[in-house]
Parts: C-alpha cells; sequence; structure tokens
C-alpha cells in the first residue's frame, strides 16, 4: 500500500492539506493548532518511510511543462536526510510555536500557520527534486511562502526587512540562478541530477563550468555567501518560531542543500576541483566564515549575532562543496544535519527569553539563567555543539572539512576553521557566563515562560547530544553518495 | 483538432475566413444604429463569440488541412485579394478572438462607468470597427489589404482612446497624439509597400516574394525595407517609435486599454514578422543585417531603457504601458536572434504577454470602478478592500516579473534559451537584468498593494470590502488562471509558437 511513488507525493501533499486544514480550523485555534501537530507527526512518520527506501532512488512525475521540461521527485540519500531534519524539526517547532505565538499574544496566526505548512512542503519539494528546474520552482516557492512570516509584525522595520529579505531572494535566484539553470539545460540537454555530475558526464569544459559554478554560487542567495548574506540578519524582523525554524533549518538549510546538490549531482567533484574558479570561491566562503563571525560578535541584540553566526556556518558547507573532496562533501552534508540543531536550539533560546523578559539585548540578559536554569543549559549544550566540541553533534563536520581540507590540498583553510571556532567561543559562551553568574538585575520574572517554550529547545539540546554517537550510520548513509559520485566523475574525465 | 475543424457546418467553414472580418464590420453598422448601449453591447457580444468560434474552426482548418488561401469574391491571386491563414497567423486570430471575447465581457461595467449614456452605442460600433481592422491585418494575404486595415484599426483607435475624455480630458491629447504619429507610420508604411510595388508589380505578399526572389534585391527594395520597418514598428511600440504608447494607455478608458494592449501591439508585430520573413528573406544581406544591427539593438535598449522609465512612474496605467514597450523589446529580441528558436521565443512571449497584460489592465479598470484607482499610491491597501482582483493582478504581475509556476517563466525560459543557441551571452545579462527591473516595478505596485493600509474614507474609517462585479472578476480571474494554466501546460502555446516559427522559416 505504502509505495515510494505515494510516498514521495504525501511528503508534498501532508504539507498542503496541512495548510488547507489550518485555514479552515482558523476560528478553534486548539484544533488549528491540532491540525498543525498531526500534519508534522504525519509527515515525519513519511520521511522516516523516505529515508529507509532512499537508497533506491524512486522516481515521481510530477507533471510535464512542454517536451524536455519535467517536474520530477527523485530520491536520492542527501534529500532524504535533509528532508528528515526539516520535517523532524518542524514537530519541535510546531509546539514551540504554540507556546511562543500564545505567549506573545501576536496576530494572525492563522496567516502564521498556513504559510509555515506551505513553506514546509516548499522545503520538501526542494528536498526531493530530481532535477534543477524543480529544484528552482519549489525554491521561489520557498521564498515567496516565506514573505508573510518574515513581515508578520506589519510595522515598518518589519516591511524594511521583508524588501530586503524578497528583493536578494529573488533579486539572485531570477538574475543568477535562472540563466545557470537555463544554461545547464542548454548545455547538457537536461537538468536531471546525475551521479557524478550531470556537466562532468556532458563533458562541458571546465572554464564554461567555472562561470556556471560562480552563477550558482551567489545565485543561490539562501546559501547566504557574502555578499549576497544581508537578507539573513533582516530576516531576524521575524517572530522566533520563523526564525527558528525557517532561518536556522528550512530556509537556508534549503539553500546549502542546494549547492550540495548541485555540486554532487551537477557539476561532480573531479569537475569543480578542475574549474578556475573553485579556489576562489573555497576562499570567498573561507572569507565569508571569519569575517562573519567578527561581525557577529559586535552584534548586542541576541538574534541579530545568531543571524551572523548562521550566515558563517552556512559558509561551510559552501566551503565543503568548494573542496571537492569527497571527506569536505561529507563534512557539508553532516554540516546541514548538526548545525540546524544546534542552531534551532539557539534561536528557540533567544525567543523564549523574549517571551519571559521582552528583553533582546545580551547586554540585559544578566542572571537570567538563575531563572531559567533549564533553558541556559540547553543555550549553553547548542553553543558549545555549534563551537564544534565533543560530545556534541557539531564536531563532527569541522572534522571531517579540516581532513578535506587537508586532503585536496587547502592546508591553509583550516585556520579560517579554527578561528571560526574560536570565535565561536567568543560570541556565543558570554551569554551562558551572564546568565549564569552575574548578579540578575531584578528580582524576579515578569512572567513565568510557558511550559512549550522551554521544553523544545531542551529536546533539540538532547538530540544534538545524541547525534554525536550517531555518527556511525549516518556516515555510512551519506559516505556512498560522496564515494561514488566521484568515482563516476573520474571515470566520466 | 479535428473536432475544431468541424465546429462548424462545410458550408461556412470555407468561408470563415472572410466572416471572421465581414461579421464585425457589418455589425459595427449595426451597433451604431442601437438606442441603448446595453443592446450595442449585446450586439459586440455576438460578435465577439461568432469571431472567437471562427478563429477556432480556422485553428482546426489549418492544422489539420494546412495552408488555407481564400480567393475574395472569386477573384484568384494574385490579381485578387488574397485572405491567407498559416500557422504563423493563426495564433494571432486566436488572441485577438479569444482575449476580444474575454474583454467584451469586461466592456459592459467598465464601459458603462465611463462612457457618456448616449455615446455608448457609438462607442461600441468603434471598437468593432477596431477589432475588425486587427483581424483583417492578420488574414490578409495581401500587402496594400494590410495598410487598409491598419488604418481602420487605427483610426477607431484614435476615437475610442479619445472617448476616456469623459474621466480625463488628457485623452484627448493623448489620442491627438497618437493621431499624428500613427499616420506618420501608416504613411511611411504605405510608402514602403508602394516601393515595393515599383519593384514587383504585384501586391499579393506570396506574389511579391516570389518575385523578389527571382529579381534579387535591388535599391528600391532596400529602401521599401526601411521604410515598412519604421510604419510598422510605429505600430508596434518598437523603441524609440514608442512615445504615443504610455499616455494612449493611461488616459483611454480601461477597457480599450485591455483590449489594446493585448491585441493591438501584438498584431502590428505579426505584420512585422509577416514582412520580414514571408517578403524580404531573413537571409538576403540586408535583412540579416538588420537581425543583429537594429531587431536586437533596438530590443535590449528597449528592454533596459523602458523598464528603467516604468521603475520611476506615478500612474499604475503608465508604468504598465512602459513595461509594455519593454516586453515589445523581448519579442524584438527574439526576432532579432533570427533564429527558428528565438522567432518561436518571441511569438510564445507574444501569446503569454497578452495573458499576463490583459489580467493586469482588467484588474487595474476593476480597481478604477471600485476605487477610482489612478495613481500607484491609490493602490495602497487593496488587498484588503479588493481580495480578489488583488490576487488576480498579483498571479500576472509575478508573471510579468517570469517568476516559476506562471507563464513568464517559460517565456524567459525559451527567449533565454534561444540566446543561448545563438551564443548571444550578453542577451541572457540584458534579459535578467530587466526581469530584475521588472521585479522592481512590481514590487512598487504589490508592496502598495498588500502592505499598506487603505485611506481612510470621509467618515475618518476604513472603506469596507467592494467586490468587483463578476462580469469583471471573471475575464480577470480566467486570463490569471491562464498565467498558471499554461506554466503547467506550456504544450499548446509552446507548440503554436514553433509552429508559427517553422512557417516563416522553413524546417519541421
Amino acid at each position: 500500500m505504502w509505495t515510494p511513488e505515494l510516498s514521495l507525493a504525501l511528503a508534498l501533499a501532508i504539507p498542503a492539506i496541512g495548510g488547507v486544514a489550518v485555514a479552515l480550523l482558523g476560528k478553534y485555534p486548539n484544533l488549528r493548532e491540532g491540525a498543525t501537530l498531526v500534519s508534522a507527526v504525519l509527515l515525519a512518520l513519511n520521511v522516516a518511510y523516505l529515508v529507509e527506501i532512499a537508497p533506491g532512488h524512486p522516481v515521481l512525475e510530477l507533471a510535464t511543462l512542454a517536451p524536455g521540461l519535467h517536474l520530477v521527485f527523485r530520491l536520492e540519500p542527501l534529500g532524504a536526510l535533509f528532508a528528515a531534519v526539516a520535517s523532524g524539526l518542524w514537530i519541535v517547532n510546531s509546539l514551540y510555536s504554540i507556546g511562543y505565538m500564545r505567549g506573545n499574544n501576536e496576530k494572525n496566526q492563522t496567516r502564521f500557520y498556513v504559510c509555515f505548512c506551505i513553506a514546509i512542503g516548499a522545503a520538501m519539494g526542494v528536498a526531493l527534486s530530481g532535477n534543477l528546474l524543480t529544484m528552482f520552482l519549489f525554491y521561489e516557492v520557498l521564498t515567496l511562502s516565506t514573505y508573510p512570516l518574515v513581515t508578520h509584525k506589519g510595522d515598518a522595520n518589519a516591511k524594511r526587512g521583508g524588501k530586503i529579505y524578497l528583493s536578494i531572494l529573488l533579486g539572485t535566484s531570477i538574475g543568477l540562478l535562472l540563466p545557470a539553470v537555463i544554461a545547464t539545460h542548454f548545455l547538457a540537454g537536461s537538468t536531471d541530477f546525475v551521479a557524478g555530475g550531470l556537466l562532468a558526464v556532458n563533458e562541458v569544459t571546465p572554464a564554461i563550468a567555472g562561470v556556471l559554478l560562480v552563477l550558482f554560487a551567489f545565485g543561490i542567495g539562501k546559501a547566504a555567501l557574502m555578499p549576497v548574506h544581508p537578507w539573513l540578519p533582516n530576516a531576524m524582523v521575524a517572530p522566533t518560531p520563523v526564525s527558528a525554524l525557517l532561518h536556522a533549518v528550512a530556509v537556508v538549510k534549503a539553500g546549502v542543500f542546494a549547492m550540495l546538490k548541485v555540486g554532487t549531482y551537477i557539476f561532480g567533484p573531479a569537475l569543480i576541483a578542475a574549474t578556475p574558479t573553485s579556489d576562489a570561491l573555497a576562499w570567498i566562503a573561507g572569507v565569508s566564515i571569519v569575517l562573519s563571525s567578527v561581525v557577529a560578535m559586535t552584534k548586542d541584540n541576541l538574534k541579530a549575532r545568531l543571524a551572523f553566526s548562521t550566515v558563517s556556518q552556512l559558509s561551510y558547507v559552501t566551503l565543503g562543496v568548494m573542496l571537492a573532496s569527497p571527506l569536505a562533501m561529507l563534512g557539508g552534508a553532516l554540516q546541514i544535519v548538526m548545525h540546524a540543531w544546534g542552531k534551532i536550539t539557539l534561536f528557540m533560546s533567544a525567543g523564549a527569553i523574549y517571551t519571559a523578559t521582552k528583553k533582546t539585548e545580551i547586554s540585559q540578559m544578566a542572571g537570567l539563567g538563575r531563572y531559567m536554569p533549564w533553558l541556559f543549559i540547553a543555550y549553553t549544550v547548542g553553543a558549545l555543539s555549534i563551537i564544534g566540541l565533543p560530545p556534541l553533534g557539531g564536531t563532527w563536520p569541522k572534522l571531517f572539512l579540516m581532513q578535506g581540507a587537508w586532503e585536496s590540498g587547502h592546508g591553509l583553510l583550516i585556520v579560517a576553521l579554527v578561528a571560526s571556532s574560536i570565535l565561536n567561543v567568543a560570541y556565543l559562551l558570554p551569554l551562558s557566563a551572564r546568565g549564569f553568574f552575574s548578579a540578575p538585575e531584578e528580582a524576579k520574572l515578569k512572567k513565568t515562560p510557558p511550559m512549550l517554550v522551554i521544553l523544545p529547545p531542551v529536546i533539540t539540546a538532547a538530540g544534538v547530544l545524541v547525534l554525536f554517537f550517531l555518527i556511525g550510520p549516518l556516515r555510512d548513509y551519506l559516505a556512498p553518495v560522496f564515494l561514488s559520485s566521484s568515482l563516476a566523475a573520474e571515470a566520466a574525465l | 483538432m479535428d473536432m475544431l475543424a468541424s465546429l462548424l457546418p462545410a458550408g461556412i467553414a470555407v468561408h470563415a475566413p472572410a466572416l471572421i472580418v465581414v461579421i464585425p464590420l457589418i455589425m459595427a453598422a449595426v451597433a451604431a444604429f442601437m438606442p441603448k448601449g446595453l443592446w450595442a453591447w449585446g450586439v459586440t457580444l455576438v460578435t465577439a463569440i461568432a469571431v472567437a468560434v471562427l478563429s477556432l474552426n480556422i485553428l482546426g482548418q489549418v492544422s489539420t488541412g494546412g495552408v488555407i488561401s481564400y480567393a475574395m469574391g472569386g477573384w484568384l491571386p494574385p490579381a485578387g485579394i488574397e485572405l491567407r491563414v498559416d500557422m504563423l497567423n493563426v495564433p494571432l486570430l486566436l488572441l485577438v478572438g479569444i482575449v476580444g471575447l474575454l474583454c467584451v465581457i469586461y466592456a459592459l461595467p467598465s464601459v458603462a462607468d465611463e462612457i457618456a449614456k448616449k455615446q455608448q452605442a457609438l462607442f461600441y460600433s468603434a471598437f468593432l470597427v477596431c477589432f475588425a481592422g486587427l483581424l483583417g491585418v492578420t488574414i490578409t494575404g495581401d500587402a496594400f489589404n494590410v495598410f487598409v486595415f491598419l488604418e481602420i484599426s487605427s483610426i477607431s483607435t484614435y476615437t475610442i482612446i479619445a472617448m476616456g475624455a469623459g474621466k480625463d480630458r488628457r485623452a484627448l491629447t493623448a489620442s491627438y497624439n497618437y493621431l499624428v504619429l500613427g499616420t506618420i507610420g501608416a504613411t511611411f508604411f504605405v510608402i514602403g509597400v508602394g516601393f515595393l510595388y515599383m519593384a514587383t508589380g504585384t501586391l499579393n505578399i506570396a506574389d511579391m516574394a516570389a518575385v523578389l526572389e527571382q529579381n534579387g534585391h535591388d535599391r528600391v527594395t532596400q529602401a521599401a525595407f526601411a521604410f515598412i520597418v519604421v510604419g510598422l514598428g510605429l505600430k508596434a511600440a518598437m523603441f524609440p517609435l514608442h512615445v504615443w504608447l504610455p499616455n494612449a494607455y493611461a488616459f483611454a478608458p480601461n477597457f480599450v486599454t485591455a483590449f489594446l494592449a493585448s491585441t493591438a501591439t501584438k498584431v502590428a508585430f505579426y505584420a512585422l514578422i509577416r514582412f520580414v520573413f514571408s517578403v524580404f528573406h531573413p537571409e538576403v544581406n540586408f535583412v540579416a543585417m538588420s537581425f543583429t544591427w537594429l531587431f536586437a539593438v533596438v530590443g535590449v535598449v528597449a528592454m533596459m531603457v523602458a523598464s528603467m522609465q516604468a521603475v520611476f512612474q506615478t500612474d499604475a496605467r503608465r508604468l504598465l504601458a512602459y513595461s509594455s514597450v519593454a516586453q515589445v523589446g523581448y519579442m524584438m529580441l527574439g526576432l532579432g536572434m533570427g533564429t527558428a528558436a528565438g522567432l518561436s521565443a518571441s511569438m510564445l512571449h507574444l501569446m503569454n504577454h497578452a495573458l499576463m497584460k490583459g489580467a493586469l489592465f482588467m484588474a487595474l479598470g476593476a480597481f478604477a470602478l471600485n476605487f477610482g484607482v489612478r495613481r500607484v499610491k491609490d493602490l495602497a491597501g487593496l488587498g484588503q478592500t479588493m481580495p480578489a482582483s488583488s490576487a488576480a493582478f498579483t498571479v500576472a504581475s509575478l508573471s510579468l516579473v517570469g517568476v516559476p509556476l506562471t507563464v513568464g517563466f517559460t517565456s524567459k525560459w525559451y527567449l533565454v534559451t534561444a540566446a543561448l543557441e545563438r551564443g548571444w551571452w550578453w542577451a541572457v545579462a540584458a534579459l535578467m537584468i530587466s526581469s530584475l527591473l521588472a521585479l522592481a516595478y512590481v514590487a512598487r505596485l504589490l508592496s502598495a498593494i498588500w502592505m499598506e493600509t487603505p485611506p481612510a474614507g470621509k467618515a475618518g474609517i476604513a472603506p469596507a470590502r467592494r467586490l468587483a462585479p463578476w462580469m469583471v472578476l471573471a475575464p480577470m480571474s480566467l486570463l490569471a488562471f491562464a498565467n498558471i494554466y499554461f506554466f503547467f501546460h506550456a504544450d499548446p502555446l509552446v507548440g503554436l509558437a514553433r509552429a508559427a516559427a517553422n512557417a516563416v522559416m522553413g524546417g519541421n
């Protein structure tokens, strides 16, 4: 009954139906949130099945637009893993959203939950897409559906942030990504994701591939490679659940996932290594990593600091792609998973602090750890994972990236990685220290935070710990993708 | 297709090419004598339905039986006037027929609001003359006839644009400007046709081509080419001959703008293609040069300059009018590539653009009908007061930018592919920059509609929701829906565009 094709279709249908249900139940908040939670759980179950069958590469043809232009889903391990991260964290984040949105008496909650469903559906579309055209389509749907979420507050500040968000994301995707997609179609005759790299298989010269690589690297604006990153800090005007799920998980990870997928299945590691531009792009990613960490240090606003931290952490994945060695790419793929769990913990903590105290600046948060110990422990665990300390999940991507950098002869870039970790310590841990050890400004909290904003970050923090020990199965699951694709590419060249 | 071909009884189907022009012409006279606007509209509606059915039937006939050549009055070409339908002008007939029908449905509430009661019957009559003229230009196979029908449509267009004066007196100057420029254009065109007649001794397009191929192209035909390109370029709003268009679109009655924007410039553009490809040969030296150095250049400049101008307009319809000039630039660029892929991308964009601009101008008309909206800032808050029309407007705007899930994306895809095939990387860059400019001006409209709050009414309370009449909503939503539908089923339109390009470029 539960065939692979049905499951692929359900990955898109469950959020869509969930969105309709949420819209219809708008007048009954409890039922409405119930609909969100039920869809989240169903989607996660469905994706769990997809993860299991991913190595079989089931295919689902969605539509044929015109001869040669197809919308196709084709499952593979990378996409399954991204889908699993997004859908799994959607459950936790939905619980958190309920606590946050009600705790802060936000308006237009129905619109909020509907757009959330659409955005998750679009993220699923990006994850499962079988060719560039499909991926581009869902990428744009993701941009458009998250715009109302970013501008949710509706004040002048939110509108300004939303304008920057939309103009950079649409501008880069239409101005750079679209021509790259069409050029790929023109050069290779299709846009299918092919093991070993579509362009490599079609023997596109490294020079042309180099130009395309630049177009992709900056055209996928969601990957926030400097200098197309400003949309991300500006998107922080959104309510925190949006920042948490979309700007730590679904949207930004869709960006770097697209980058990884393009690197693996459109170019192939061998072709990337052969292009004249990949070195420069690796260095831009390295600069992006260090520079945005430095900027993060200057921010007192907690969410702004986390946003720049995200810009920095995303470039790890881009770096992994540009280094084009199997280990570095594996590190990039793991970074998608590990950073998602770590960063969502930090964002949810920021939102919980805001719900309890209405405080947004780090300098005001002295002593809060005494009132909310569990929350601050969760925050600290998340921060340590981002820094890359064992025994937390964030350790592995850094390790593999460093090995990959060495393997591909870019030993100098290891310095950037180490520098970034040190900077992470410097900008993430002061909040923990201040929260636990400084004297509080007020005698007690204005308001006891609802259980639903404290519990989710604790859950994800525990997840970060568990992920450290799951590295074996994760590596076995992902390694074949990069190993086989680099072997196939070498055979093709 | 067989079903379409057998839509009408054989006795009528044989004469379909003549009827599609003659019916609106006769009905124009009938409409003029109607005592009431409503009755005249009824006549117009019946005519538009007849034309739509005839155009579908002709599509069926051409795709099953090949090129139709109809000898007017039984006088065989080249001596008599020939009506000729091949795959190049079928899309135009369909466009004028079907979009025309949708516009006519939309007309009733819009015209009732904007035109004085006793003028309405005359207005519909003038519209039908214009309708007949456009269909005539599209279907005729005779060069001088093109001129005649072009003038029939133009002169009636001046009239119906001027009738916007009921709302805004500036319609009169807009129409007058168009009259002066349009007449110059028509003169250029007829001089060109005269030269061709001198060189070939015939007025039949197919015959001209045959004679030219035999005799070769001399100075006279080169001069003819120049005159004809300028004349038709003016009608098609080819940059920099577009100056009549922004004001004409901005001050004409809303229904007229919606109709003209989706049909009139398209028909002139078709006539240009017809002359360039079917009379002159695209491989002849000076024609081939004109592709690269005239059409492509003019197209790119239009895409840049007109889009830039659109960004800074304060009047909503003028903004979209400049956007139309830019979109004509896309088509010119496609034509300028001089390849089958380029021409078919151009034809595809021609059809898609009609879908977008039709919906956009209809929505602006609906806004004007309910709230008297003219300027961009008047759009503020319409997302709350007129959500359905705003949604249709949004879909068509996104299509204009080329966002996926809309036909605009399909257009861009084929245009860029054609440019790559030609090796014109700079054209790809131009297309993308122009798309970004489109994003900029569309963002102004959409952010006003969705992000601003509606202005407070006289009593200080926000105006309530107001639904547009269903006769406005239905055709507008249908066009907006078509923008999405033809993304998922691009095949019919792409097929038509390909067949059109192959009809004049050879190949299959």
